[in-house]
């Protein structure tokens, strides 16, 4: 018991807070009060379901694999890794105008490139055990990176049997930020990113250097390579699709139009040590992006099933509500 | 002194015999060796006086805390797992990331426990100081020192009102009787004085004490805790031997009183005497809640160990599915592939430091944070605040406030537990003629209103006509008083409602105050004017034995008289008076002529006589002929406030005894003093009667009674005062025959006493007997070979006592209560609705715990109370054996077919009491039949232990505990119950005269008993369904969120890849899902105060751990991973092939869990005040804002794949708020309907007491009512037929007093034990009243057995 003085008491004060009485909202969870709630939330669940799924259902989306094994048909002749380079056709056609703009996707499957040993090693350590070729060191470094997909695409549209080269936008696939902020070339030496890499040696797996990633456009190269750029950031999930390009130039900026197409694909990258597959794929995006029919669903159903609930509550409600409960 | 000496001296301190050393203590005198060096001293070896209790020094704090704190299972996980993520192969985040949670916890943990210690350090050193006074031989004199400095050995003196510092041996009293009282409040809670001697021998004829010529050596004992055994002896440089025991010993704790002061040497000290020796130290109280808590946490090391073990197998089987090695496997950073097989053992541990927060770690921190905050919020409780003392509610241990919430049985301690431990006054008979105190009554129910309700009930019921009416035939009107059989309780009887003047407006709350009964004043008066005629009416026949009445009150006790104000000069100097008085010859004298017969006292007797002038003028002013002037009401008013002129104090070994000499002092019969041989009373005319003491024959719980024999200073006679239970005395009256009229005074004091017992009054009855000096003298002489005996002299003394107390003459009867604390009968009432049971062990003889405990409604009127009072071990066992066959309900047994259908059904609830007296329980220790005494005592409604002692106290906590594993609580205000509050789960400790040795030793001390209805109910109900639901709200909310990443697993090749980052994921934990839980804990009301207050049954959803089951948590385990897989796949088939990349396929899902997660809480939250809905929005907004920066200036870490801008480009898209919004609800639909339906069928009485919260306050009253009338079962009186021939053989049947006919004792034959019956004195009359026949009688007696108060077994 503490000695206080005279005029000071140990009383408590008598707040509403240390008595605890504050004024509280004190919900009594029954069926009378949740037959709204749960009404109003279905339909508003159907509302955005059927939203959903009428905007999932206008997206388009043609998907060739082009692995060349099992039920593959194209590019079987690639499949022997010892014919290299190797180039095959896919061969397809359109009976109505594909919207755009359209998106070029690539897709991998059953390739996990959100193993644990690239994601989450402290930065020092990061690139182990990509960081050095025989003391030099790689650039870029990681197993990532050296394992970057390197086919390529070329879209021709069969305009009256002649092959007419569809311009594939290759500028600005990569994350802004990515290409902006993260990302950053060394300071070029003499006017010359091959110099700024000098003393460094390209990754085990890839045929060209860093700075000779795009011939065509040289400053698309080093780490600022927008399909490098792609590539890097790491898929969630071992079935995922990577941008490739856009088709948003000339007379294909609003689609491509009905007709007969063949992709020039040069076949580099060997899936079949880890029974992958590689896949091409023709979008078009929505407010909601890609094609996904999951979600449209999901809220269709969850929706009924709120309706279905406010009935069970209201039949509860009419069974068991005790007189004495005023809301 | 020479070097030669002392160096003999030293070889002497150094010859000590090794072989003693094993049973006792040798020790001399330190003065010899004052100056010497410590290795040098001869008590050396000995504990000395400073104690410490710290657990912790400065130094060894780090270690020992640390090392404390690493036997909690969870810190020694996280220490694991922090090790663990140092192992390169394995790691998978920061080291040092890793480390910042347990680090936390630690230091937090180790903050708690400096303080804690740091305080034990505080008052460890205020103790140390206290400063006492050691006999120097270089001052010649005693010095002032701190009892740290006390050694064994040492000279010590204490003073008056002074504590004891260490156990000291006797040597030395200012007292002429070389007697030192002591109060032994601190040690045993009697507040009482007792009285210690100095070793034989050393009465210095001059009352001088030189300790430098103390030269024995002093064997004793090893120092025990026990506080009732202590032997020696001293040897003397002369080879004599003087033996002591406890009687010489001052116990460390105690308080001198009444000696001015006392000497003696130390035996024992420090750690080593008895009183710290009996204080055990506190023990460490885990809470039954952590318990549980403990198991589930390694449920979920379990659950970790198979998601490991899961991940591993995965791993394994993963790697081997490839036909080559893929490139997105990395090798080792040797450029060597690893084999699969051990790829995936090494997975297991980085498995393990990925799902590590699957045992949750914050849970511990945020236990005791709430804790914190509960404590805060009981110490802050107003209701909880005691004005008068101007203290709060104490928690002393932080970590068990829920416990509080999950009691089951109460073990209360009586006397300032439920009592206030003051005894009043209230009603005497004498000569069969009632009393009943009503100027009294009333005065004090004017100071307690509380109280005078009861009273007034019994005053004021209107007077029912009834077959029964006894009027008094002494014509004294006002005394009429009517009998009811059919009213029960106390208000059994009732006076005339005559007008109650403003005479009774006493304001001194003095207790001690008794207002004379106008009537009795008035007899008493008449006789004063024949004390004349003394000799005459000796022979107690007319009304002298009012006279011998009040006389015995005032005689008849071991009450010390000191004075108030100046205790020692006026004390001592009346005892001086005393003794020249008693030279004076035995005479009655008035003040007046003492100088005629002694001039010699005149002057030391003359202020005396001043100072009591005026006493006697009022007292004179009491006489007949002015009693009804209203101004002598006043004048006596005004004494009554006015303290004692003479200041006489008087300090009674129990309060009871004080309470009858204030009594007598009422009525001019004043106690003026009382040495060993004489004793001085005051009579109301101002004369002065000095007995001569020839015996005392003290209490012993046996004879339940004690006696003075005094030789009457008038007459010469030798007369034998006793009092003693009503019990005890009324079978020793004289009722041989020719006095007709004793017995008709004897039934009527008797019908006086019951009324009393039922009112709960403490009954004595008083009686005289007159012994012819002859008869005297033979008994004197077998007294005296009795008293020199050294055999079981204990025995022969009481067999002479026993001989000499027979053929007594009832003078009368006394009602004394020991007044209940505020609404203790309520609030046991409380605590037993609420599905609590109180047991009661007091160290009390049995009729007093027994009448309280019918006071606070412990047991009632209609309860039938089994006393088991024996020490032999097969009557006992045989005895809990038939009992309990009485009292489980509906089972054949061979009572039954005796008595019939006498035991009402299950349905109509018998309720049973058991009493147990602490021999008896220490006999059922010893013969291990404790299981059968619980198996009784759970079907008895309460137990009351009486004479029990500390230890058995706390035997008797430990083996409820312990048997019947439930939660215990002890409440206790006296050092004898420390005991007891240290072995229960909670130990409550009140805060009142006794001390505060149970304070010290408790987890929560209160002032009054009735907070505790308060405390359990609301603030016990609180904090366990807050910590209750937190804790498993925190186990789901960590699975719940690791099985994410559990599931995510299955998508990345089992690699222990996290799609969130991991500074998101440790702040997940650590800042926006940890204090919504923790204000939930600290703060959530699922039900109002004062609901809880009205409805106690609430109470039991607590005791049964409704809250926190084994299934509970499975329960919630499976919610926890329905809502994981919803989170998880809901995102997933959302995002499933599309671009997404890991984070962007992690943040969604993060924020989804985090919304589940809150409003999760939101479901389980009863109250929302303004500050739930602060902490749930901010978490909330906490998460958005934390995660934006994060995402917005983490560019580089977490490399390759970082969380930059994730973020915000989530929230850029509108699939975003889509996915957030559907999963929340999918996965928060099930329990929501749950609750729904919960609250909607309102199965259960909590969800009808929120409810009825949200009623206005009117309503919610009127509700509680209907409530309770639905609930409790309707008292249908037991519909008994016995057949009544059945039993006529089985028993034999005796009226044991033919003109009482209250007791039927049976012997039954096959078992050797006695039932006394004892109806409640109605109920007996009215049957007697239309029956003759015995056997009719007692059939119906038996059928009435609703209306019995006693079986008592006892052995025959």
């Amino acid at each position: 018991v503490s000695q206080l003085g005279a005029g000071t008491t140990n009383r408590p004060d008598n707040t509403a807070f240390d008595q605890q009485r504050l004024p509280a909202w004190q919900p009594v969870l029954s069926a009378g009060i949740v037959i709204p709630g749960f009404l109003l939330v279905g339909l508003a669940f159907i509302g955005i379901g059927v939203a959903l799924f009428v905007t999932s259902r206008s997206i388009q989306v043609l998907e060739n694999d082009y692995t060349g094994t099992g039920s593959s048909v194209h590019c079987s002749e690639c499949v022997n890794p010892k014919t290299t380079p190797c180039t095959c056709q896919l061969n397809f056609s359109l009976s109505a105008l594909f919207q755009g703009p359209v998106f070029l996707y690539y897709g991998l499957s059953n390739y996990f490139q959100n193993l644990w040993g690239d994601l989450s090693k402290s930065p020092s350590s990061s690139c182990a055990p990509y960081q050095y070729d025989q003391n030099t060191t790689i650039a870029p470094c990681g197993s990532v990176a050296n394992s970057m997909f390197n086919d390529t695409f070329t879209l021709y549209q069969l305009v009256n049997a002649t092959r007419k080269t569809v311009p594939l936008d290759g500028k600005g696939i990569a994350w802004w930020t990515d290409y902006n902020i993260k990302f950053r070339n060394p300071p070029e030496v003499d006017g010359s990113l091959a110099a700024a890499f000098n003393g460094t040696v390209k990754p085990v797996n890839w045929p060209k250097p860093v700075y000779d990633l795009d011939p065509t456009n040289p400053a698309n190269n080093g780490f600022l390579n927008q399909d490098f750029l792609v590539w890097m950031r790491t898929a969630a999930l071992p079935d995922f699709w990577k941008l490739y390009r856009r088709i948003t130039e000339g007379e294909y900026a609003s689609g491509l139009p009905a007709g007969n197409y063949t992709l020039e694909i040069q076949y580099n990258y060997p899936v079949a040590n880890f029974a992958g597959r590689k896949s091409v794929i023709f979008s078009n995006t929505s407010w909601m992006g890609g094609k996904n029919q999951f979600l449209g669903i999901a809220y269709l159903v969850t929706g009924s099933l709120c309706v279905v609930m406010s009935a069970v509550m209201l039949i509860v409600y009419a069974k068991f509500n005790s007189p004495d409960e005023d809301f | 002194m020479g070097s030669l000496e002392v160096w003999s001296l030293i070889k002497q301190g150094w010859r000590r015999k090794p072989e003693q050393e094993d049973k006792v203590r040798r020790l001399i005198s330190n003065l010899p060796y004052e100056d010497l060096r410590r290795k040098y001293q001869p008590n050396r070896q000995y504990a000395n006086n400073s104690i410490k209790t710290t657990k912790y020094t400065v130094w060894s704090f780090i270690p020992m805390n640390l090392f404390e704190q690493f036997h909690r299972f969870a810190n020694v996980y996280f220490v694991v797992i922090a090790m663990l993520n140092f192992v390169p192969i394995v790691n998978a985040f920061e080291p040092g990331v890793a480390l910042i949670p347990i680090c936390v916890i630690l230091i937090l943990t180790a903050i708690k426990d400096a303080w804690e210690d740091f305080r034990r350090y505080q008052a460890d050193k205020q103790l140390n100081n206290m400063p006492c006074s050691i006999y120097s031989r270089k001052e010649k004199d005693f010095v002032s020192k701190c009892w740290k400095d006390v050694r064994v050995g040492d000279f010590v003196k204490v003073v008056c009102n002074e504590v004891i510092p260490a156990d000291i041996l006797l040597l030395h009293s200012s007292d002429p009787n070389g007697v030192c009282h002591i109060e032994t409040a601190n040690l045993d809670g009697e507040t009482n004085l007792k009285q210690r001697q100095i070793v034989r021998g050393f009465a210095a004829p001059d009352g001088s004490f030189q300790p430098e010529y103390f030269s024995s050596i002093i064997y004793c004992e090893k120092p025990s805790n026990n506080l009732n055994r202590f032997k020696g002896y001293l040897d003397k440089p002369d080879k004599k031997k003087i033996g002591f025991g406890k009687e010489n010993l001052l116990l460390r704790g105690c308080t001198v009183r009444n000696t001015d002061e006392a000497a003696g040497i130390v035996v024992y000290a420090g750690h080593e005497t008895k009183a710290m020796l009996n204080n055990k130290g506190p023990r460490y109280k885990r809470s039954k809640l952590e318990r549980k808590v403990n198991t589930d946490v390694l449920f979920c090391v379990a659950l970790l160990f198979i998601m490991c073990l899961i991940g591993a197998l995965g791993y394994f089987i993963w790697l081997e599915t490839f036909p080559d090695i893929p490139p997105f496997v990395p090798p080792d950073s040797n450029n060597n592939y690893i084999s699969p097989a051990l790829s995936g053992f090494y997975m297991f541990f980085t498995m393990v430091i990925l799902l590590q927060v699957l045992i949750p770690i914050s849970l511990y921190v945020s236990i005791e944070l709430i804790k914190v905050g509960q404590i805060f919020f009981i110490t802050n409780d107003i209701d909880l605040y005691d004005e008068e003392t101007d203290s709060r509610i104490q928690c002393r241990a932080l970590n068990i406030t829920e416990d509080l919430g999950q009691i089951k049985y109460i073990f209360s301690d009586k006397t300032g537990t439920l009592t206030e431990n003051k005894m009043v006054f209230r009603r005497c008979s004498v000569m069969g003629i009632e009393y009943c105190h009503r100027e009294n009554a009333l005065r004090l129910g004017a100071q307690c209103e509380t109280i005078s309700d009861d009273e007034d009930i019994v005053f004021q019921k209107p007077k029912v006509p009834s077959r029964l009416q006894y009027r008094q035939k002494k014509g004294i009107s006002s005394l009429r008083r009517s009998q009811s059989a059919r009213t029960h309780m106390g208000a059994r009887y009732q006076s005339e409602v005559f007008t109650i003047t403003n005479e009774v407006a006493f304001s001194s709350p003095l207790e001690t105050d008794v207002a004379p009964d106008r009537r009795l004043l008035r007899v008493t008066c008449d006789e004063k004017t024949q004390i004349q005629e003394w000799c005459r009416v000796s022979h107690c026949n007319g009304s002298a034995s009012f006279m011998d009445f009040f006389l015995a009150l005032a005689i008849c006790n071991t009450v010390v008289v000191s004075t108030a104000m100046l205790p020692r000069q006026r004390v001592s100097r009346l005892q001086s008076l005393l003794k020249r008085m008693g030279s004076l010859s035995h005479i009655v004298n008035s003040f007046q002529s003492i100088p005629e017969k002694s001039s010699k006292s005149r002057s030391s007797l003359k202020d005396v006589k001043e100072e009591e002038a005026e006493d006697y003028s009022d007292s004179g002013s009491n006489n007949p002929s002015r009693r009804n002037s209203s101004a002598s009401h006043h004048s006596e008013e005004e004494r009554g406030t006015v303290s004692d002129p003479n200041g006489l104090c008087y300090e009674a070994e129990s309060p009871d005894e004080a309470a009858l000499v204030y009594a007598a002092k009422a009525y001019g019969f004043t106690l003026l003093a009382r040495a060993p041989d004489r004793v001085t009373v005051r009579l109301p005319q101002g004369a002065v009667l000095s007995f001569e003491v020839l015996d005392t024959l003290a209490f012993d719980s046996t004879r339940k009674r004690m006696s003075v024999v005094v030789r009457h200073p008038i007459t010469r006679e030798v007369v034998i005062y006793t009092k003693g239970a009503d019990s005890a005395i009324m079978e020793l009256l004289d009722c041989h025959g020719r006095s007709n009229k004793r017995k008709k005074i004897a039934s009527k004091t008797q019908r006086h006493l019951d009324l009393y017992a039922s009112a709960g009054l403490r009954t004595l009855c008083i009686a005289k007997k007159v012994l012819s000096e002859q008869a005297y003298d033979d008994w004197a002489s077998i007294r005296q070979e009795a008293e020199s005996t050294i055999d079981n002299r204990e025995e022969l003394l009481m067999e002479t006592a026993v001989h000499l107390e027979t053929n007594l003459t009832l003078l009368g009867a006394t009602g004394i209560e020991d007044r209940l604390q505020d609404d203790v009968p309520a609030t046991i009432a409380a605590l037993r609705e609420a599905g609590i049971q109180v047991w009661v062990l007091t160290g009390d003889k049995n009729e007093t715990a027994v009448n309280i405990a019918y006071s606070c409604r412990l047991f009632n009127q209609g309860d039938m109370v089994f006393t088991l009072n024996t020490d032999s071990r097969s009557i006992l066992d045989c005895t809990l054996g038939e009992v309990r066959r009485y009292t489980a309900p509906s089972q054949s047994w061979s009572f039954q077919s005796i008595v019939g259908a006498v035991m009402p059904t299950e349905s109509t609830g018998p309720t049973f009491g058991l009493v147990i007296e602490g021999r008896t329980l220490s006999m059922v220790f010893e013969a291990h039949l404790q299981m059968k005494l619980l198996e009784l005592a759970r079907h008895c409604r309460s137990v009351l232990c009486c004479r029990v002692t500390p230890l058995q106290k706390s035997a008797v906590v430990k083996l409820v505990r312990n048997k019947l594993k439930v939660m215990t609580l002890s409440i206790g205000d006296g050092a004898n119950d420390v005991n007891m509050i240290q072995t229960a789960d909670i130990g409550i400790g009140i805060s009142g005269q006794e001390g505060m040795q149970a304070v010290m030793a408790s987890d929560f001390a209160i002032t009054h008993f009735k907070h505790l209805k308060k405390l359990l109910l609301v603030h016990g109900h609180w904090c366990y369904s807050r910590l209750a639901k937190m804790v498993i709200y925190f186990f789901y909310k960590n699975v719940m969120y690791v099985n994410l990443l559990f599931w995510y697993q299955f998508y990345c090749g089992f690699s222990g890849t996290a799609m969130i980052d991991y500074w998101l994921m440790i702040f997940f934990n650590l800042f926006f899902t940890s204090t919504p839980p923790i204000m939930f804990g600290i703060m959530d009301r699922d039900i109002s105060a004062e609901t809880l207050l009205g409805l106690p049954e609430l109470y039991k959803t607590g005791q049964n751990s409704e809250f926190y089951k084994r299934a509970t948590f499975w329960i919630v385990m499976l919610d926890a991973f329905y809502q994981s897989l919803v989170c998880f796949f809901i995102p997933y088939w959302t995002y499933q092939g599309s671009d997404i990349d890991i984070f962007t396929f992690g943040t969604p899902m993060n924020t989804v869990s985090l919304f589940t997660i809150l409003l999760h809480l939101a479901i389980e939250i009863k109250s929302w005040t303004a500050i739930h809905w602060g902490f749930m929005v901010g978490s909330v907004l906490l998460y958005f804002i934390v995660a934006l920066i994060f995402s917005a200036i983490c560019i580089n870490c977490n490399p390759p794949s970082n969380p930059y801008w994730i973020m915000e480009n989530q929230m850029a898209d509108p699939v975003f708020y889509l996915v957030c919004i559907i999963t929340t609800v999918v996965a928060l639909l099930p329990r929501y309907i749950i609750r729904v339906l919960q609250g909607t069928l309102a199965l259960s009485p909590l969800v009808q007491a929120r409810k009825l919260d949200r009623l206005s306050t009117e309503a919610r009253d009127q509700q509680i009512k209907n409530w309770k009338s639905q609930r409790s079962p309707s008292e249908v009186p037991t519909n008994l037929v016995s057949p009544v021939d059945s039993f006529s053989n089985s028993f034999e049947q005796s009226f044991y007093n033919s003109s009482l006919e209250r007791e039927i004792r049976i012997s039954f034959p096959s078992c050797s034990l006695s039932f006394r019956l004892q109806f409640l004195f109605c109920t007996n009359i009215q049957y007697r009243s239309e029956s003759t026949s015995f056997m009719k009688l007692f059939a119906l007696c038996i059928s009435s057995l609703k209306y019995c108060s006693f079986l008592d077994f006892t052995s025959y």
